[in-house]
């Protein structure tokens, strides 16, 4: 074996170094009582890692192409990097009141470590491993507070839904491994063109079974709607600073790994999989918005928002083109990663001054109080609603197209991929209702005793000045998208 | 020589097993066991079709190595959580941990 090739992965790399570092200043430290520098060392090392992650990289085959990167995967590991920048700049007081920093730290750094190895594998048997390494440290972030009883719910459901769907997943790889001999993406795409071209139905049956059965076990992951039922205990159970870091970072990993593995080794299956797509996308956005409308509470509310996003992020994998499907996807991500962020923080911010609540009725009136507050989370509203000067209209605009290209309308499938589309339309005028119900909430509803001013932690402002200029900025200048399709 | 039939069946019965166990049971342990058997009846599937189908390479072999290792990792985490579950409700029945609702 050639130990060199450790060398070549460099994000993980510095990812283990940070994994490192933080756990001997954690273990140091054990004794301050106070250790209020954790969190701007972790911060500096996160910003450096998605420094890193920008940086140029020849796409890399390390291990015999167990380890495949191409610039897609270097785009969207700079995503997902740059979100846990975010998390953890804006988990600051929530971390230091816990008690436990160096450890949420640690946990956050193995999570996303399993993330970079998911998105980059070539193999099956990788494509596990990191899965693994994401969701297990995933389930002890749910769990973090302790003393609460919905954060222990929440975990519970979490772990066994995890544990479960990696067990259907592992089951339709099987079948993929019985019907093509090999984990190796690229030898199972070039076995199965053969089975499916021979047309011989008792060889078919074998990889379409392995795909169904691992798309339900991927589906659970991203919470797409049939397999959605553990998502909104979980987020609204889990520590307000982990719901953000799970409905963006571990969902945006997930999808990203769901697009590659569709479009790059299922590549002869595609009618079957479209099929399977169209279903799942529809019914997500639509059930998770009919769902959103009728939340009382913040998080709940925002975990069928997630899920509406997770049908459109995923509507980019029903176009047939490789490179806009894919900056599409990550573009998506990106702007979706600042907006729901945005949200994030603020809910936090608001939920360490109201005593750990977070209902919707609370925001009456906030407007009168925190006005700068409001006019944030009004922005990050209207740029996940899509509304036009906004980052999340473009992001829209580039998933739709994305998902009607290259379909004629004339055959059955390209009339079918249009009509989803349309739904999925149809669906963003919904979305808004909702999202601005938020918006009424904090400027037009009228409430005797609003919350009172509070002012945020500096990382915290810092956290929402870089989600506010990504809301702003990402959609108008058009060298983000640039960046994004060029690495496609 | 056994044939694969016979393990496909086998593996084929402890999956939906699992999977009607994990629907039906109310309590958390008892979700936890009928999760094991989902897996190990992928270890099976990879080692039967790595002995009688692939017989040259061993990578079913490994793949059922690993997803032993990791199970065995999810289970522990599991564990520690049902068991935090336990504190907060004296109690491991699902219906117990029904507090957060629509």
């Amino acid at each position: 074996m050639n130990y060199t090739d450790f060398l070549k992965m460099i994000p993980e790399a510095v990812l283990t170094a940070i994994l490192v570092i933080t756990f001997i200043c954690d273990f140091a430290s054990a004794r301050q009582t106070e250790r209020k520098w954790m969190n701007p060392l972790v911060s500096v090392m996160f910003a450096a890692l998605t420094v890193v992650c920008l940086l140029p990289m020849a796409p890399v085959h390390a291990f015999g192409d167990m380890y495949v990167t191409s610039s897609a995967v270097n785009v969207i590991k700079a995503i997902l990097a740059f979100g846990s920048l975010i998390v953890v700049l804006q988990s600051r007081s929530w971390a230091e009141a816990s008690g436990k920093e160096g450890e949420f730290y640690m946990l956050l750094t193995s999570t996303l470590l399993g993330m970079f190895v998911m998105v980059s594998a070539g193999n099956f048997l990788m494509f596990f491993l990191g899965l693994e390494m994401a969701s297990v440290p995933l389930a002890t972030m749910v769990a973090f507070d302790m003393k609460r009883n919905e954060s222990a719910e929440g975990a519970a459901k979490f772990i066994l839904t995890a544990t479960f769907s990696s067990g259907v997943m592992l089951y339709g790889i099987s079948f993929i491994y019985g019907a093509c001999g090999t984990l190796y993406f690229d030898d199972v795409r070039h076995t199965l063109m053969t089975v499916i071209a021979s047309g011989d139905l008792t060889k078919v049956f074998l990889p379409v079974m392995g795909l169904v059965f691992f798309f339900s076990g991927l589906g659970f992951k991203i919470s797409l709607v049939p397999f959605h039922f553990w998502t909104a205990d979980t987020y609204q159970g889990a520590p307000t600073t982990v719901t953000g870091y799970l409905s963006v970072i571990s969902k945006g990993a997930a999808a990203f790994t769901l697009l590659s593995i569709l479009f790059n080794v299922f590549t002869p299956m595609d009618r079957y999989w479209h099929v399977l797509l169209m279903i799942v996308v529809v019914l997500s956005i639509t059930v998770a918005n009919l769902f959103a409308i009728r939340q009382g509470e913040l998080k709940r509310f925002m975990a069928f928002s997630s899920i509406s996003q997770a049908g459109y992020i995923m509507l980019a994998a029903i176009g047939d083109k490789w490179p806009t499907s894919v900056s599409a996807l990550s573009y998506y991500i990106l702007v979706y990663v600042v907006a729901n962020m945005a949200v994030f923080s603020i809910i936090s911010v608001v939920e360490q001054n109201n005593g750990g609540k977070t209902d919707i009725d609370d925001y009456n009136g906030f407007y009168q109080t925190n006005p700068k507050l409001s006019f944030l989370m009004t922005l990050a509203m209207f740029s996940l609603g899509g509304i036009p000067p906004f980052a999340g209209m473009f992001s829209k605009f580039f998933v739709f197209m994305a998902g009607v290209d290259g379909s004629d309308i004339h055959t059955t499938m390209g009339a079918w991929s249009y009509a989803v589309v349309f739904i999925a339309l149809l669906n963003t005028v919904i979305s808004l209702y909702y999202y601005l119900k938020i918006v009424k909430a904090m400027y037009i509803k009228h409430n005797d005793n609003p919350l009172p001013t509070f002012n945020s932690d500096n990382n915290t402002k810092f956290a929402l000045a870089l989600c506010t200029t990504g809301i702003l900025l990402f959609g108008i200048c058009s060298y983000v998208y640039d960046w994004i399709s060029m690495a496609a | 020589m056994i044939q694969i039939e016979y393990f496909f069946i086998l593996s084929g019965l402890l999956f939906f097993i699992g999977v009607f166990g994990f629907v039906t049971r109310r309590n958390l342990i008892a979700m936890l066991i009928s999760i094991e058997l989902v897996l190990n009846s992928v270890d099976l599937n990879f080692a039967a079709f790595n002995r009688l189908l692939f017989p040259d390479g061993s990578e079913g072999m490994f793949f059922t190595l690993f997803s032993i290792g990791i199970s065995a990792a999810e289970t522990a985490v599991a564990l520690a959580i049902i068991i935090n579950v336990y504190r907060h409700f004296h109690s491991d029945q699902v219906n117990s941990i029904e507090n957060m609702k629509w």
